[in-house]
């Protein structure tokens, strides 16, 4: 190539870095001015900041995601509060193996319950910063069609709770077995006593006794014996 | 070896095979814990070696840079280093704050930071032993009569990689800030001025091995960097797809990193013209393997299989997935891991005097440990891809679908035993080239100092 001179090379790499480099930083200025709406930066709280420092000072993005980015060992967590709820989020940091018995482990932080509460409220920020869409709704099989099949009296605990480890209607969780015609199966006050305190029902059942108050109890029952054995087709 | 203060690299290079054989010793773990064999969990839980494996990569390859540094530097310039003691202690500094940091990490001290887990007060230490580094290199650089464009990109590279590291370490409340500055050490140095010291390193290695002319190599050399840095800057914003940051960033992105493999590609193609054009057939035929291996693999690594999944609407679904592992695994070994054996297998026999890369174990080595890693990406690919299609796509629960793929995690073990025999072999050899300048054993023969090492080596000593 003798059009080309070491001198224009030169040039070639020094010209485009500083245009390179410099539309980065403009771009990097204007970012810098949308993140205060695009993060909810004045939802930040005090507490969700601690959850912040928390999350980093464990390292737990050596396991899971958060925004996707992290290890790939243990779920995605930028949607969770929205997924599983407080309720959930709370039981697991508290005792991770009695959550999933037997299955992959999760450290025991021996968190207190006011850094639990701070790491539920960073999730809850985390929830809602604007990630242009991720993740995104699956789209394929059983999940693309399971919004039409909800029933309307599926409670928001069961969607929230129960789905980690059980399925219903193929979707779900594969750790304990599948909802689909429990109402056909169990009446009403085994029931009532089994989500209550299941080992107290089946000595040795891996499934924790969940802190769930009477409500969401009753709703749960009802819920739970509604699915008969005809109403899975 | 030309001049005596060269030798310090010797000392980068053993620590280079010392963490590269603890770095697979934590994968090994990783692996095992994913198909259930997790009884280390309480001592070394997965976040713990994961960290220990990611930042010993990391480590290793920054001594590998300073080492390749210490022994180019001084050939480039013709000059002994300038402060060869401060070169030493500089090397026991980083070993001390590496493995501190690694001890650390088992007692859950760190920061989660990925790839940036290193905690706080030992950035710090970093710091200074990055300075103390670049002020021994660029001294050495401003007192040499000559100047040449290789020793020039290498330092400005290493001196860039340095400044890059602070971005790091601003303090943030907010996990989206966080993060993008996380990508301005982290992409940039991979993707931008890693880029730069590969190029520097591969350059000098070439006009070493094939003959050619060093105007030509070095012209070349400006046009790679010029194409990565074209790409690479606003190929950050593909790290900006889904973490807080503006829409545009999609676009920008996207169309930035689409071009990133042009410059991997041809960073191949003048790697592999070059040994093809050059007359000489240098005896050291392993050092030019590695070489070219390093600029083919890294364009299949970091170019190819980073362009996999760098388009947004690929991105959303592969994100956060056993895909990223994919592309990661062979983008660091092509382009850095296997450069940093290149420059050990070239200067070895010139440190020691042994011509160990005329036994059969030198070229096992390299293929054995390639063929490894193509397959341990393969393992990698179709547990991420099923992982993709499975959770992200059909909406499966995280862990269903971990079973379902844990059958590939046995496919990554056997293809990680393979690559560990070619590792295994790479230090072996480094093993029995010895201490630099050694006495040899009866029956050894020295190798033929290279006809350029010569003159100047004669003038150094007199």
């Amino acid at each position: 190539m003798p059009m080309l001179s070491k001198s224009a090379a030169k040039a070639f790499f020094l010209g485009g870095t500083a245009l390179t480099a410099s539309v980065f930083l403009g771009l990097t200025w204007d970012t810098f001015q949308q993140l205060p709406a695009r993060t909810n930066a004045a939802a930040l709280s005090e507490s969700a900041i601690r959850g912040k420092h928390l999350w980093e000072d464990n390292n737990c993005m050596g396991c899971h995601t958060l925004f996707g980015e992290g290890a790939y060992y243990a779920p995605e967590l930028t949607k969770v509060y929205e997924r599983r709820g407080p309720v959930f989020i709370r039981a697991q940091i508290k005792d991770p193996e009695k959550m999933y018995p037997g299955e992959r482990k999760m450290t025991n932080y021996h968190f207190t319950d006011a850094q639990i509460d701070d790491l539920i409220a960073f999730f809850e920020w985390a929830g809602k910063v604007d990630l242009n869409g991720f993740p995104a709704k699956p789209t394929l099989g059983a999940a693309a069609q399971a919004a039409p099949l909800v029933a309307a009296n599926r409670p928001a605990v069961f969607s929230q709770l129960c789905v980690t480890c059980h399925s219903l209607q193929g979707a779900g969780g594969t750790v304990g077995p599948a909802l689909d015609g429990v109402g056909s199966k169990f009446d009403a006050a085994y029931l009532e006593r089994w989500l209550k305190d299941p080992v107290a029902v089946k000595a040795d059942s891996k499934m924790p006794k969940l802190p769930l108050d009477e409500t969401q109890v009753t709703e749960l029952v009802a819920f739970l014996s509604s699915q008969k054995k005809e109403g899975a087709q | 070896m030309k001049f005596q203060s060269q030798k310090v690299a010797w000392g980068f290079f053993a620590t280079c095979m010392l963490l590269l054989s603890l770095q697979l010793i934590y994968g090994f773990i990783m692996g095992f814990a994913r198909v259930g064999m997790d009884g280390l969990h309480q001592y070394i839980p997965f976040n713990a070696a994961r960290a220990t494996h990611t930042n010993l990569l990391v480590m290793w390859l920054l001594a590998g840079f300073m080492g390749a540094a210490y022994w180019i530097i001084p050939d480039e310039c013709d000059r002994e280093l300038a402060w060869p003691k401060l070169a030493w202690l500089q090397l026991v500094a980083l070993v001390v704050t590496g493995v501190t940091a690694i001890i650390g990490f088992h007692l859950n001290w760190w920061e989660g930071r990925k790839f940036l887990e290193i905690p706080r007060p030992l950035d710090f230490l970093v710091v200074i032993d990055v300075l103390l580094f670049i002020g021994n290199i660029g001294w050495t650089v401003w007192k040499a009569e000559k100047k040449s464009t290789t020793s020039m990109v290498l330092f400005f590279g290493l001196l860039a990689a340095a400044l890059l590291y602070l971005p790091g370490m601003l303090p943030t409340d907010n996990q989206t800030v966080d993060s993008f500055f996380r990508w301005w050490v982290v992409h940039l140095w991979v993707e931008g001025v890693w880029e730069l010291i590969m190029g520097a390193i591969l350059s000098y290695l070439l006009i070493k091995l094939t003959g050619v002319d060093r105007e030509i190599i070095e012209k070349w050399l400006y046009v790679i960097v010029g194409f990565t840095f074209l790409s690479g800057v606003l190929g950050t914003g593909h790290h900006y797809y889904f973490i807080g940051t503006p829409k545009y960033w999609l676009m920008v992105g996207g169309i930035f990193s689409a071009l990133e493999p042009l410059a991997f590609l041809g960073m191949a193609i003048y790697a592999f013209s070059m040994a093809k054009k050059g007359g000489r057939t240098h005896p050291n035929r392993v050092a030019l393997l590695w070489t070219v291996g390093c600029a083919f693999m890294s364009f299949v690594g970091a170019g190819f299989l980073g362009f996999a999944h760098t388009l947004p609407q690929v991105n959303m679904y592969t994100h956060g997935t056993l895909v990223t592992a994919m592309h990661g695994h062979m983008a660091f070994w092509g382009a850095y891991a296997m450069l940093v054996l290149a420059i050990i297998a070239y200067a070895m026999p010139l440190l020691t005097g042994r011509k160990i890369y005329e036994k059969a174990s030198a070229g096992f080595a390299f293929w054995t440990s390639n063929i490894g890693m193509t397959a341990m990406t393969l393992a990698f690919a179709v547990a991420g891809v099923s992982q993709v299609v499975l959770e992200r796509r059909a909406g499966m629960e995280f862990l269903t679908v971990q079973k379902e793929i844990e059958v590939h995690f046995w496919g990554l073990i056997l293809a990680a035993c393979l690559f560990t025999l070619g590792i295994g072999a790479f230090v072996w050899d480094f093993i029995r080239y010895g201490m630099p300048n050694a006495p040899l054993k009866s029956g050894e023969a020295r190798s033929v100092t290279p006809p350029e090492a010569l003159p100047a080596a004669t003038v150094a000593r007199a």
